[in-house]
């Protein structure tokens, strides 16, 4: 039932551009430095349409800043991304992001509802106030993470894994393309992974793209079917039954990766 | 008003910076003009109010400096060179030169009716801003970075944001002075923090706040000698910072001890009653009397909460020996329940 909702959902994208093959996100010789080290050199990546794609890699490696940069959030030194052949900005409706739960002060005055209106500012643009339309979106946004009850409380006084699917509900709100996130399970319990999880397989059902910063190797097997191997320079970039082997884990980590985690 | 945005940013301090950072624009506007026109003293205080805080700015985001160094920093620099050009300006023999320091501490009693209309139209300016963006100042301050990928401009609203912020504090340092305006600025703003989670209301409170603290103070400065109305006006402030602090209901330390206690006294009978199902569970009639002393082994037990559940009708107490009435054993049955349920 929710499913055949998200597939009308997805005939109304059909409308919006003439997709440039299947590539969902291209990024071409991509460089991004904060002082004098370059956090990230070079990165040619290739998303196709309808992945549920993980990026993984050690502590530093630059993954929360390759999604930082494709969604212009830093300003790359050099290189480009284009979303849908076209130029981020211009495809910007396509496209939403779920930043890190730490990112945010969670005693802000407001409530979970509140923050999942968020997800409705852009459509809307300049000063306009969010009404009856987008208040319903919200709560839909809300159901689907498992939230309503909560929809009224203030957000610090929700759960790790409760402000998460707050964030992620934001996100559905936008009712994008593309989604990227970043670290989506971390520090939430198993019934939140498994609502998390459960959300992105339909999304991927829906034929939408999902590109998410992911920590735990041994899940990256179970939960996904793409994968990019980050070292501050692309390692590798494939489907996982493909290229999620030790020799990869080996370049990307460093160490000599010789649990073979696909067992 | 403002100053709700300034704590919920976590930039508390550059009000401060933002005050004493105007003192040398006063005291460089009267040098150039010779005279002591407010509304000219005022623009040179803007002026050089939102040259610190870009300053500051630069300072944060071109350095490894944090931003309480680089507060501190164009803080003492600005105060300095204002104290520096104060006192040069008190040398020359100008007769119009004295009463420059009324910035210093403020002195609302030399406020005239123009200064009074400027406040009026700024404070206007402020809300209609206010009301129009308020979406986007909102999301704004809760989430940057996502702001920016919904395509909003974020460097336009945190320089709105910003410029008002300036012109309050500018506004203020005639009737508070540049030693008290953050006072001004923050104080109300944390105390409606303490009443409420909604940020519509904050801000009015705050406002509410402000206007009260100002009104009072005024008025008992009035109603004595040689009580300058700036200082009166912070402490009145304080004042309602410090209630709030007190005797808010949700975040209120009064009250948070009070729900402590309570939740401890709870627990405890919750406790003591499930320890006595768990006896009385064993025989086949619930109201079966028990020696008072079996409970000596369970360490929450004492006579009080004993007294407590007899007095909630849950025990019987006759001389040394206790009994679980029906309702006793029904409410901690239904405890019980909800424990494992919980756990599980």
């Amino acid at each position: 039932m929710r499913l055949n909702k998200m597939m009308t959902q997805d005939k109304n994208n059909d409308e919006t551009p003439a997709f440039a093959g299947s590539i969902a996100v291209k990024v071409d010789d991509l460089t991004v430095a904060y002082n004098y080290k370059p956090v990230l050199w070079d990165i040619d990546l290739e998303i196709p349409e309808g992945v549920l794609m993980a990026i993984v890699g050690p502590n530093g490696a630059g993954k929360s800043t390759l999604i930082k940069s494709i969604l212009g959030i830093l300003n790359p030194i050099a290189g480009s991304v284009s979303i849908y052949g076209k130029s981020y900005e211009k495809q910007r409706a396509l496209v939403a992001y779920v930043p890190q739960k730490g990112s945010v002060d969670w005693d802000f005055p407001t409530t979970a509802l509140d923050v999942v209106m968020m997800g409705t500012y852009g459509s809307l643009g300049w000063i306009k106030r969010p009404g009856q339309k987008e208040k319903k979106m919200a709560l839909e946004a809300l159901e689907k993470v498992g939230m309503l009850p909560f929809k009224n409380r203030q957000i610090s006084q929700l759960s790790g894994g409760q402000q998460q699917r707050i964030f992620l509900a934001r996100a559905l709100v936008q009712d994008a393309s593309i989604y990227f996130m970043d670290e989506p399970f971390q520090g939430v319990d198993a019934t939140t992974e498994i609502a998390i999880i459960n959300i992105l397989k339909e999304l991927r059902k829906a034929n939408k793209t999902v590109i998410v910063v992911h920590h735990d190797l041994q899940t990256v097997p179970e939960y996904f079917d793409w994968v990019t191997f980050l070292n501050v320079k692309k390692i590798a970039t494939g489907p996982v039954k493909d290229i999620f082997n030790d020799d990869n884990l080996t370049k990307t980590y460093g160490i000599n990766y010789k649990v073979s985690i696909q067992e | 008003m403002l100053g709700s945005f300034a704590v919920l940013r976590k930039q508390s301090l550059l009000g401060d910076a933002i005050s004493h950072a105007a003192l040398p624009g006063i005291a460089i506007a009267f040098l150039i003009t010779g005279a002591k026109d407010s509304n000219v003293l005022l623009l040179g205080a803007l002026i050089s109010g939102l040259i610190g805080t870009f300053w500051i700015r630069g300072i944060i985001s071109k350095t490894h400096l944090k931003s309480d160094t680089a507060l501190g920093l164009i803080l003492s620099l600005f105060f300095g060179f204002g104290m520096l050009l104060l006192t040069f300006i008190q040398k020359q023999p100008n007769a119009n030169q004295a009463g420059l320091d009324k910035y210093l501490f403020g002195q609302a009693a030399t406020l005239v009716e123009s200064d009074v209309w400027l406040m009026a139209i700024v404070t206007g300016i402020c809300l209609i801003v206010l009301l129009l963006f308020w979406k986007e100042f909102k999301i704004l301050l809760f989430d940057a970075d996502y702001t920016k990928t919904l395509g909003f401009n974020t460097r336009f609203i945190d320089i709105l944001i910003t410029t008002f912020i300036v012109l309050a504090i500018v506004l203020g340092l005639q009737t508070v002075g540049v030693v008290l305006m953050s006072a001004m600025l923050l104080a109300p703003a944390a105390a409606a923090r303490q009443w409420t989670n909604n940020l519509g209301i904050m801000v009015l409170l705050a406002a509410t706040f402000g206007a009260f603290s100002g009104v009072f103070g005024t008025a008992i400065s009035a109603s004595q000698n040689n009580l300058s109305t700036g200082p009166v006006i912070v402490i009145v402030a304080g004042i309602f910072v410090l209630i709030s602090f007190i005797f808010s209901p949700n975040r209120g330390l009064l009250f948070k001890q009070i729900r402590f206690i309570k939740n401890r006294r709870d627990l405890q009978l919750h406790k003591t009653l499930s320890f006595m199902y768990h006896i009385a569970k064993t025989h086949e009639n619930i109201s079966h009397p028990h020696a008072i002393k079996i409970l000596n082994n369970f360490q929450g037990y004492t006579k009080g909460t004993l007294q407590k559940l007899v007095r909630k009708n849950y025990v019987n107490l006759n001389g040394s020996m206790w009994s679980l009435t029906e309702e006793g054993f029904k409410t901690a049955s239904n405890l019980y329940n909800q424990q494992t349920e919980n756990n599980g």
